[in-house]
């Protein structure tokens, strides 16, 4: 019998800081007051400060410490998280990012004071236009999210400036939600075009959406099923002709970095995700940084301000004379921080480290791939780029699901793949190993996931109980949702 | 630098186990006319200690906070980062870990996001809090976007007050048609008295406001409240714990930039946005939320919750697109706030009010410059008229080796400069800053001459 819930020894869960809360005990430290005391203005006084916690910092660092150590990371372990491209995070980067001459920059300084920034964004620019086969790039989107509805923004500047205002905007049906809910905000409206029997969009459907109400088209390639859009120069063709824009979501450019560029397949704009193709920590959600770049038709409409050189005087600027800018998506200029890391990757990796990152990631990919597709198929027939989607289908009849087989890889000491992404694929189980994996972790992961088929079919129970190692067990996620229970 | 593990027999034999002969048989299917074709035209790889040599240098060629003694505010501020805040989040636990969408495998993530918005929650007097948006002007589009949905109105009052950058990234989103932003005039250096008809959705102000004022906050959200608008504050987590909350002056909803949260200048993010809103909005609310539950025995564990709002679920429905946010500067914030508890807080905020009062007050007393608005009270920051143009007065205090401003536009067509005093600054920073202006004063705003480097370390020189 193996069902039954397992007395686990260890240490017992953490309290909240609340529960740890003593009056009277602190932590901080700050200067004495040097000057005359002053009153709160009448009116405005407080009568008694937030009940925050009251910890002495030797509380405060073995709490967090408890919550770190129940926190899995790439540091940690194996996380083939698909469509998140969780490779290693070089210290390198975080040492670079942690210069005082970076960290300790306030957004208003005169330009004069901060050119060694302004040189590596300009720097940092001017290799992500190779890396695209775009002119230009905003830094301001602090994420990819927020990267689409830059473009966005964009493609609707554009068409306005054309007097050719457009309504709706193509995204596949396998697309990231992220897009549909981008189009949205960017006061568009969604048309979904299906994937064919290939797992690729259908170009037959494409060609009778396509008209010139059409906007542009939202694509990933590959595409989130990993696998390469083969017919992209005639989907590029299809929009083009009606006068539609192409965007380029970033997601999955690890694959094929340095090798193919979103420009030279017809994207008009793309926005990369640092936290995947450049490496830099997701920090368990963010931040990321999801810089955006154009083509020279539509670099007017970048946000302003817009990083300048100044040759004569050797000086870099921030150029606010943009008539046409679609305005400010950030209140500085984006997240800074996370683009010193981003570059620390670029140029640390250079010309052909990058173009082997593409090549590892397909590699481990496929590998992985070929070891376990005989338990778990491959969803749509064509070759994995940096990732592939397999589906845990077959064993439903043991009335065993997608996520039981992810929480038995929890109690095998992995984190799971990605699982129900994207939504056109039953029971996805979608894996995404990354360069940075070594044969031995893969065969030890292989290993793993057969062991789990295995069981599926000989001890179902087994996983409908996974995880039992974990601090926590299963969560009810539908009580959460049903008693709210958002603070203490 | 390479972080590919493969030796040349990983590459041959798993190529070998996928049927395949070389590296490029992967690509074989890519169509040969998208290939780039060519190497790319960036320079080749560096070393660990050549790429940290040449970081170091561009480093180099900036100034930076403690290269002069910060006075400048404008939405970002010099608050003293203790060294246990990012001992402990920049764990690499956390660092390197995904939006926790495995519960059983990030409970630490989750509980340390479910205590900031306990911490939010207390902050500000309101019921809920998200898990972090991306910095404060984001947030307030999302805070503005909300009231729509919760008022099916469109047209939203903005105080003249509020950081232009904020009313620029608002007018930004507005372009996707779903709200009008309209502004409401200032008087007196504060938000006059609005109109608020039926048809406003929400009063957005900055209290305290851009140039640092106190604004009548209380009395403008009841006439919001009187309309049926939600009442929006812009508010600054560093003076709650002296000022009144916005859940005691009718905020339904408020946000803020969370930087001075123990998060660095960084030269303008990673930041993040802080949200927190009524209970009658949660549903409405953006991005990731975590709640309390149990599991299958019973213990205390946490999750993402009220995902069915969110753009992987519902799609172009959802109520924002955000997906990733800034977790990881929200569990800095986190550790910072029970750093300071409820008396540290307290005495950050005390620290502020009278060191910022002493400087304008010492400033005016020489008589280097006027205050805006003399009398009206303020927090920690205040905003300066002088003779001379603000930039070239801003230029002349750097190379004393001050930095204040931003330089700014007066409601009334005035030019001024931001000054902000934050608990690190000691009197005697202060009364070297006074000088300074006295200098600059007589110097008519110029810059370069006698008395130059005196009011901190040697300024001039780098990073032109």
């Amino acid at each position: 019998m193996t069902g039954a819930p397992v007395r686990r020894d260890g240490p017992p869960l953490p309290g909240t800081l609340r529960e740890l809360s003593r009056p009277g005990r602190r932590a901080w430290s700050l200067p004495e007051l040097d000057v005359p005391p002053a009153q709160v203005p009448e009116g405005h006084r407080r009568p008694a400060p937030p009940r925050l916690p009251e910890v002495a910092e030797r509380d405060l660092v073995r709490h967090y410490t408890r919550l770190a150590q129940m926190n899995y990371g790439v540091d940690t372990g194996f996380y083939p998280l698909g469509s998140c491209s969780m490779k290693y995070n070089p210290k390198a980067a975080e040492a670079a990012a942690a210069l005082p001459g970076f960290q300790r920059l306030h957004p208003h300084q005169p330009e004069d004071t901060v050119q060694g920034a302004l040189e590596l964004l300009w720097r940092l620019e001017r290799a992500l236009c190779e890396l695209t086969g775009m002119a230009r790039v905003t830094f301001q989107p602090p994420a990819g999210a927020s990267g689409e509805l830059t473009g966005l923004l964009i493609m609707r500047a554009y068409h306005a400036k054309n007097g050719d205002p457009r309504r709706r905007v193509i995204i596949p049906d396998s697309a990231h939600g992220t897009n549909p809910a981008s189009v949205t905000l960017a006061g568009y409206r969604v048309a979904q075009v299906p994937s064919d029997a290939r797992g690729l969009v259908d170009l037959g459907e494409l060609e009778k959406m396509v008209d010139e109400d059409v906007a542009g088209l939202m694509l990933t390639n590959p595409n989130t099923l990993g696998l390469f859009e083969e017919e992209i120069e005639a989907i590029a063709r299809a929009v083009h002709r009606v006068g539609g824009l192409l965007y380029y979501d970033g997601a999955n450019l690890n694959a094929i970095v340095g090798r193919v560029r979103p420009g030279d397949m017809g994207f008009d704009i793309v926005h990369l995700n640092t936290h995947k193709t450049f490496a830099t920590p997701h920090g368990g959600g963010g931040p990321g940084a999801g810089p955006v770049a154009v083509s020279e038709r539509l670099e007017r409409f970048l946000p302003a301000p817009v990083l300048a050189y100044d040759e004569e005087r050797g000086r870099y600027y921030w150029d606010h004379d943009r008539p046409d800018a679609i305005g400010r998506v950030h209140g500085f200029h984006g997240n800074f921080g996370v683009l010193v890391r981003a570059y620390a990757y670029v140029f640390g990796l250079g010309r052909d480290g990058l173009t082997d990152v593409g090549a590892r990631a397909v590699l481990n990919a496929n590998y992985l791939a070929e070891r376990v597709r005989g338990a778990y198929p491959l969803a749509f027939p064509g070759r994995p780029m940096h990732e592939f989607v397999a589906t845990a289908r077959r064993f439903r009849r043991f009335g065993v699901r997608a996520l039981d087989v992810a929480k038995r890889l929890i109690d095998l000491g992995f984190h799971p793949p990605t699982v129900y992404f994207p939504l056109i694929v039953e029971e996805a189980l979608m894996v995404e190993p990354t360069e940075t994996e070594s044969r031995e972790t893969l065969d030890a992961f292989a290993q793993a996931m057969l062991q789990v088929a295995r069981e599926a079919e000989e001890d179902p129970e087994l996983l409908r109980q996974a995880p039992r190692t974990t601090p926590v067990r299963r969560l009810d996620e539908a009580r959460a949702a049903r008693e709210l229970k958002l603070r203490w | 630098m390479r972080f590919a593990p493969h030796t040349d027999e990983d590459t041959r034999e798993m190529l070998a186990a996928c049927g395949l002969s070389s590296v490029e048989d992967l690509f074989a299917h890519v169509p040969p006319a998208v290939r780039l074709g060519r190497d790319l035209d960036l320079p080749p790889a560096l070393s660990e200690p050549d790429l940290l040599a040449d970081l170091r240098a561009l480093a180099g060629r900036n100034r930076h906070a403690d290269d002069f003694v910060c006075f400048a505010g404008g939405g970002a501020y010099d608050h003293y980062v203790p060294a246990v805040v990012w001992a402990l989040a920049g764990r690499s636990e956390f660092a390197t870990s995904y939006t926790p969408y495995q519960p059983e495998l990030s409970q630490g993530v989750l509980q340390a996001l479910f205590e900031y918005q306990s911490m939010v929650c207390d902050l500000t007097g309101l019921e809920v809090s998200n898990a972090s948006l991306y910095d404060g002007p984001t947030a307030l589009v999302e805070a503005v976007r909300m009231a729509c949905a919760a008022t099916g109105r469109r047209r939203v009052l903005v105080s003249g007050t509020l950081d232009p950058r904020y009313l620029e990234v608002l007018r930004t989103y507005a372009a996707g048609g779903a709200f009008e932003p309209v502004s409401v005039p200032v008087e007196e250096g504060v938000t006059a008295v609005p109109e608020v008809g039926e048809e406003v959705a929400a009063l957005v102000l900055q209290h305290p406001n851009f140039f640092g004022n106190l604004e009548p906050a209380a009395e403008r959200f009841a006439l919001a409240a009187r309309a049926g608008a939600r009442a929006v504050q812009v508010f600054d987590p560093l003076s709650l714990g002296v000022l009144t909350s916005p859940g005691e002056l009718g905020a339904d909803i408020a946000v803020a930039e969370g930087q001075p949260l123990g998060n660095h200048l960084s030269y303008g993010g990673p930041y993040l946005g802080v949200l927190a809103a009524r209970a009658r909005d949660v549903r409405r609310m953006p991005g990731r939320i975590v709640g309390e539950t149990v599991d299958v025995e019973g213990r205390r564990g946490y999750v993402l919750t009220l995902q069915a709002r969110e753009q992987h679920i519902r799609r172009e429905r959802a109520t924002s697109n955000i997906c990733t946010n800034q977790t990881l500067m929200a569990v800095a914030a986190a550790v910072y706030l029970a750093w300071l508890g409820p008396e540290g807080l307290a005495e950050v905020g005390r620290l502020c009010l009278a060191k910022a009062r002493y400087a304008a007050e010492r400033l005016t007393e020489v008589g280097a410059v006027e205050l805006a608005w003399p009398g009206a009270p303020f927090f920690k920051e205040f905003a300066v008229v002088t003779e001379a143009e603000p930039r070239a007065v801003r230029d002349a205090l750097l190379e004393r080796g001050f930095l204040v401003g931003p330089p700014v536009e007066l409601p009334d067509g005035r030019r001024g400069l931001l000054v902000s005093v934050t608990e690190r600054r000691t009197r005697d920073e202060v009364d070297r800053l006074v000088k300074a202006f006295e200098e600059v004063a007589a110097a008519g705003g110029k810059g370069s001459r006698a008395g130059r480097g005196r009011g901190g370390r040697r300024a001039g020189g780098r990073g032109r």
